[in-house]
């Protein structure tokens, strides 16, 4: 939903229960402004994304300017602005992983998935981008899904049966 | 050492281990309450210290040491737990948390009662949703226990202890870069001094100390700094969790007393190099600390030892195994990635330099290696970082390693495979030497034809690699 630049009264993006659960962190810090990660980790999960009006609105919330959301949002890489699929795959290329075969079993699961690395299925159900290590070498080579499930040692036919373990959708993991 | 007892460990195959309910029947939060209800802080700072414990992130500073840091006068503490492990290979963190938790926020609390912390901040990357999971739930249980709270054992003394979520930054596990990350900032690492002890988290006095250090505390208040010395070797002290990956037959981690060698751990615990082959070399402690030759694999892993080898140091012991039928060019490419992928920005020598040596690995890899490269990446890794003064953090000096070690022990191979690995296409173009050379683009374009028939040999700097960027 992108928003438009040439209104000047939009509704409130970030739903009422979300903006609890941010304002309710505010008195864990001493400064508001440390909510800034668990603020966007909140939004990003709802929205799985981070839109601009929705980083505005932690602003405004945290009494920061979007401009100090922004530049702490752009740092970390990890919080798109347009939504990813229902599930978000790291696939590790470091060390322990590459001397496994890392970087293949990144190469085969985009392959076959006819993406590129940072991309989303058609279907929006997969986004699949590379990890700098993901400290789970003991799999290596190894594949973290965001909703905390973790596959490896992989090989290619590990790889595709991950693909379509995931293609399901996102699982509680307790 | 066959004698030897794991500690940190001892509950990670107990059933339901990390629940409060099997911590407390194995002796759990005994010590803590020993530390509340009858010891003065200053009296666990001093048990702390004679223990000599080190820390366990990766620069081993002792831990007692750091505590006494903190201004007399302070009115206020904190203590910042640094859970980003992210060191490429390491994993004894995520198992510490995920397996026995509450030996950990044990931790945490006698830290905090030492320190006079009443805030601790449990720093977690975000990577680790298992353990942040658990986690959760074992605060909670031990906030309804009364071993975190108000007026805790009675002592008068309160603790909360809260969890914050990283974002995937590498960069934020060094410690001043995690406390701008907590306070909602970008990771960017801060110039020192002031060191967090005198001007840390909200400018307040910080501890920052590591996940598995904070393990130990428990067993030197219960056990005693004698007992901790009597493990390890001279100046490295006590239990070490140890992870092996890579090329090995099992990976694991596992507990053993400071000072094991790698052929050990490969051999005994790993269960060998994988598939028959031998090992070519070892890296030592994540890729940060360099790497170890074939023949180099007997040295202590240890504080001390380890540094005769020319490796940065014991980093986070985390030992990953190259293979004879790897090539480490292939291991200079992976290691320049990451470093050129998690440099923060802030210090160009950092930002440029490590995206300069990881296109020069790309080139030379893809087969337009030139062997006056290797000197320029010598050059480099010398003059990056914070030992030789240019960079604010030590991501530099960590990035620069591999290249050190690589070029001291294996020099002849790298030159072989650029020898070797010769693709016309792929080598730096007339044009590129000439402007790398100091012509300045605009001249060498214009007349390129006698630019180019005149270029000198591209000897003088490095040049781009067509185009590539990481």
């Amino acid at each position: 939903m992108p928003s438009n630049p040439e209104a000047t009264v939009l509704a409130a993006m970030i739903p009422p229960a979300i903006v609890e659960k941010i304002r309710a962190l505010i008195p864990r810090y001493p400064s508001p402004r440390a909510v800034t990660l668990p603020a966007l980790h909140l939004v990003h999960e709802h929205f799985r994304c981070v839109p601009h009006r929705a980083m505005a609105e932690i602003a405004a919330l945290l009494d920061i300017t979007p401009a100090e959301v922004s530049d702490t949002m752009s740092f970390y890489g990890f919080f798109p602005q347009a939504p990813i699929g229902d599930v978000r795959v790291w696939v590790c290329r470091s060390i322990s992983c590459m001397l496994r075969g890392g970087d293949e079993m990144l190469d085969h699961a985009c392959r076959s998935l006819g993406i590129e690395p940072g991309q989303t299925t058609q279907d929006g159900k997969l986004t699949v981008e590379f990890a700098e290590c993901l400290g789970i070498c003991d799999y290596a080579p190894a594949a973290l899904a965001d909703d905390g499930r973790v596959f490896g040692p992989l090989d290619e036919s590990s790889t595709e049966a991950m693909l379509n373990e995931l293609k399901q959708g996102p699982r509680e993991l307790f | 050492m066959s004698d030897f007892e794991p500690i940190l460990t001892r509950n990670w195959n107990v059933p339901d281990g990390d629940t409060l309910k099997v911590y407390e029947s194995r002796g759990g939060y005994q010590a803590s309450r020993k530390a509340l209800t009858t010891m003065d802080p200053d009296a666990v700072v001093g048990v702390v210290k004679d223990s000599e414990l080190r820390g366990r992130g990766g620069a081993g500073f002792p831990c007692g040491l750091k505590w006494t840091f903190l201004p007399k006068d302070r009115k206020e503490t904190l203590l910042c737990v640094n859970g980003d492990e992210s060191e490429p290979a390491t994993f004894n963190n995520r198992l510490l948390m995920e397996k026995d938790p509450h030996q950990f926020i044990e931790g945490i609390l006698i830290a905090c009662y030492a320190t006079r912390a009443s805030t601790a901040y449990v720093y977690l990357r975000f990577e680790y949703i298992k353990a942040y999971r658990i986690l959760e739930r074992a605060v909670a249980e031990a906030r309804a226990a009364g071993h975190l709270g108000k007026n805790i054992y009675g002592s008068g003394f309160n603790l909360e202890i809260w969890l914050h979520r990283g974002a995937g930054a590498y960069i934020c596990g060094e410690e001043t870069g995690l406390i701008e990350s907590l306070e909602g900032k970008r990771g960017w690492p801060r110039i020192k001094p002031p060191f967090p002890a005198i001007e840390g988290a909200f400018r307040k006095p910080t501890v920052v100390n590591n996940i598995e250090t904070l393990a130990c505390v428990p067993h030197i208040l219960e056990r005693g700094a004698a007992w901790f010395k009597s493990i390890g070797t001279p100046k490295s002290y006590g239990p070490k969790l140890y992870c092996v990956s890579g090329h090995v037959n099992k990976q694991v981690c596992v507990e053993l007393p400071l000072g094991v060698t790698a052929r050990e751990l490969i051999d005994v615990h790993a269960g060998g190099v994988w598939k028959g082959r031998k090992a070519k070399a070892a890296v030592p402690g994540g890729i940060s600390m360099g790497l170890l030759s074939a023949a180099e694999l007997d040295v202590k892993l240890d504080f001390e030892d380890i540094r005769k080898t020319g490796c940065l140091g014991l980093g986070t012991a985390a030992v990953t195994v190259l293979d004879d039928q790897t090539s480490i060019v292939d291991y200079l490419y992976n290691t320049s990635r990451f470093f050129a992928h998690e440099s923060c920005g802030q210090c160009t020598p950092c930002r440029e330099g490590t995206s300069w040596m990881y296109k020069t690995m790309k080139r030379i890899k893809s087969g337009g290696g030139r062997l006056e490269d290797l000197d320029i990446l010598q050059n480099m890794s010398n003059n990056l970082g914070i030992m030789p003064g240019t960079t604010i953090c030590g991501l530099a000096d960590g990035a620069a390693w591999p290249f050190k070690n690589a070029l001291a022990k294996f020099r002849p191979e790298i030159e072989e495979y650029i020898r070797t690995h010769q693709d016309p296409s792929r080598r730096i173009t007339p044009l590129q030497a000439a402007i790398a050379s100091g012509v300045s683009a605009d001249v060498a374009v214009r007349h390129s034809l006698t630019v180019l028939g005149s270029a000198p040999a591209p000897a003088a700097l490095h040049s781009a690699d067509g185009g590539n960027r990481p």
